[in-house]
């Protein structure tokens, strides 16, 4: 009951401040909407018992990489967005399309799966309970199973991380 | 309602969980008003004045007075700030610095004189992501400072909480990894279990490095001297909260004390034992943790007291630091550091030194 409540409100608050974030113009309202998207997906993941995933969300997404948004937004003063946006008419119209194709296409995938894996896998809830908690489930698994497209993962990041360091020098 | 009745809701788990709730929300608020008083009170001794001694024995009605003042100043809300984001910052600043002491054990499980049938733990709630709770949350604690000083619409209030985020992001980084060493020797992200684990020993001794980085970061992220610069009052006027007066101000105020007391409990139950008795052997198995449940609560206040006079005592006498300085320390210096701690806690536990 409460699970349920909880659900319609955190997918509720999800979808209007995903509006919010698509349809405002002072940009620093569509930072803050897209703040609180990320909150409340962190809600949506802990009704799923996934608590180290909300953690991480608030963490990196809402904590980290938003104020680094909102550092750029401020820093740079973006106040005429307006003349921005009215220079890209055409954006708007291919947005639309866009999105309608996109809607579709996620509910033709999700029809044709006919629940082929929307049955529970092993990692049930009381599975990763008496394994110690989900932090040391997914922990196991990133080196074990899945270590290489961990370890990929990893080397891109660091070759971005280098790269911006790269591009950020100066250039004497 | 009969008795019986009320005595068993009494003891719902719920009931004891709400009623933690509401103890803890009024020590934190108790305290904050008195540390505000302290601050001007160690402030005034350091150099070498009364202090505030006008309002009731020894000035202790202060914080009322204060209260009193803010609540009835004019709430001016300039003409040419942002007005909803103007009015929210203040709230999203407290709201984070309050929510990140819901994971903190200030005491060791309880049935109060054997009142309650089964032990309750003095926890408002133990997550199994306990730590990263706590840095989830306080990283959106910044929030409130950014937008503070971004809707003021005024320069050096901007200048306040563009300084802020940046900071924010430096320091919890180096922050993050310091916390790392802990997790490595207690091997859970539970606060509960890592109190539990210090009854071997204090962490501030096998983790001393990491202990000092965090301190040290826990300053910059509280916005404390000689971290100060979101405010830099001699050169930003004061900072994000120059156009706000009032209880808007003060909100901004309660932020950063209960921000000063969640970073010192947080401290205090990562490396210097929360509620564990000697820095080695904890209660040495005495009774005191079963029976004499106010001991251990006390010992947790009493360490937590102590790091909020550290915090005021650092701010009464360091000078601020420049911000390039603060970006050095962050990433030059620190940065590597809590590697080196990660690294070298990790080589002691494969050797079992820990």
């Amino acid at each position: 009951m409460l699970e349920t409540v909880l659900f319609y409100f955190f997918a509720g608050a999800a979808i209007i401040s995903a509006l919010m974030l698509v349809m405002r113009k002072n940009p620093v309202t569509c930072a803050v909407s897209l703040i609180i998207t990320f909150i409340s997906f962190a809600g949506l993941y802990i009704l799923l018992n996934a608590h180290f995933i909300a953690a991480i969300q608030i963490l990196v997404y809402a904590g980290a990489i938003m104020v680094l948004f909102l550092f750029v937004i401020m820093l740079l003063d973006l106040k005429r967005e307006e003349d921005f946006l009215s220079r890209l008419k055409a954006q708007k119209f291919f947005g639309i399309a866009l999105a309608v194709i996109l809607l579709a296409e996620v509910f033709a995938a999700i029809s044709s799966i006919n629940g082929m894996f929307l049955t529970r896998g092993i990692y049930s809830a009381e599975n990763i309970a008496e394994a110690g908690g989900n932090t040391k489930v997914i922990g196991r698994l990133l080196f074990t199973d899945y270590l290489l497209p961990f370890e990929v993962t990893s080397i891109l990041l660091i070759v971005a991380i280098i790269g911006a360091v790269f591009l950020g020098k100066k250039e004497n | 309602m009969n008795r019986a009745l009320l005595i068993q809701i009494l003891k719902n788990p719920w009931t004891i969980n709400v009623i933690e709730i509401f103890v803890v929300f009024g020590m934190i608020m108790f305290t904050v008003a008195y540390l505000s008083l302290l601050e001007r009170k160690i402030s005034a001794r350091i150099q070498y004045r009364i202090g505030p001694n006008r309002v009731g024995p020894f000035g202790l009605l202060q914080p009322f007075a204060d209260g009193i003042k803010f609540i009835f100043k004019e709430d001016i809300i300039p003409n040419h700030v942002n007005k909803v984001f103007y009015v929210l910052a203040p709230a999203i600043a407290i709201v984070p610095a309050l929510l990140t002491f819901a994971v903190v054990p200030f005491g060791s499980p309880t049935t109060f004189f054997g009142i309650l049938d089964e032990p309750v733990r003095l926890q408002i709630a133990d997550l199994n992501v306990g730590i990263l709770y706590i840095f989830a949350i306080a990283s959106l604690g910044v929030y409130g400072i950014v937008l503070g000083g971004w809707a003021s619409n005024n320069k050096y209030s901007l200048l306040g909480g563009l300084r802020s985020s940046a900071q924010m992001i430096s320091y919890e980084i180096s922050m993050g990894l310091a916390v790392m060493g802990v997790l490595m020797m207690a091997g859970s992200l539970s606060l509960a279990d890592i109190v539990k684990d210090q009854e071997r020993c204090w962490y501030i001794f096998p983790q001393f490095l990491g202990f000092l980085i965090f301190v040290v970061a826990a300053f910059a992220e509280t916005n404390r001297l000689p971290f100060d610069l979101p405010e830099a009052d001699s050169e930003l006027v004061a900072g994000y909260h120059t156009e706000y007066s009032s209880m808007k101000f003060a909100m901004f105020f309660m932020a950063e004390y209960s921000n000063m007391i969640t970073a010192s409990a947080v401290i205090v139950t990562l490396y210097l034992g929360g509620w564990q008795g000697l820095p080695v052997g904890g209660w040495m198995g005495l009774p005191i943790v079963d029976k004499l449940w106010f001991m251990p609560l006390a010992w947790f206040c009493t360490k937590v007291a102590f790091l909020l006079f550290v915090f005021i005592w650092v701010r009464w006498t360091l000078p601020r630091c420049r911000y390039d300085q603060l970006m050095k320390l962050g990433w030059k210096i620190f940065l590597p550091l809590s590697l080196l701690n990660i690294l070298i806690t990790g080589v002691l536990i494969m050797m079992d030194v820990y």
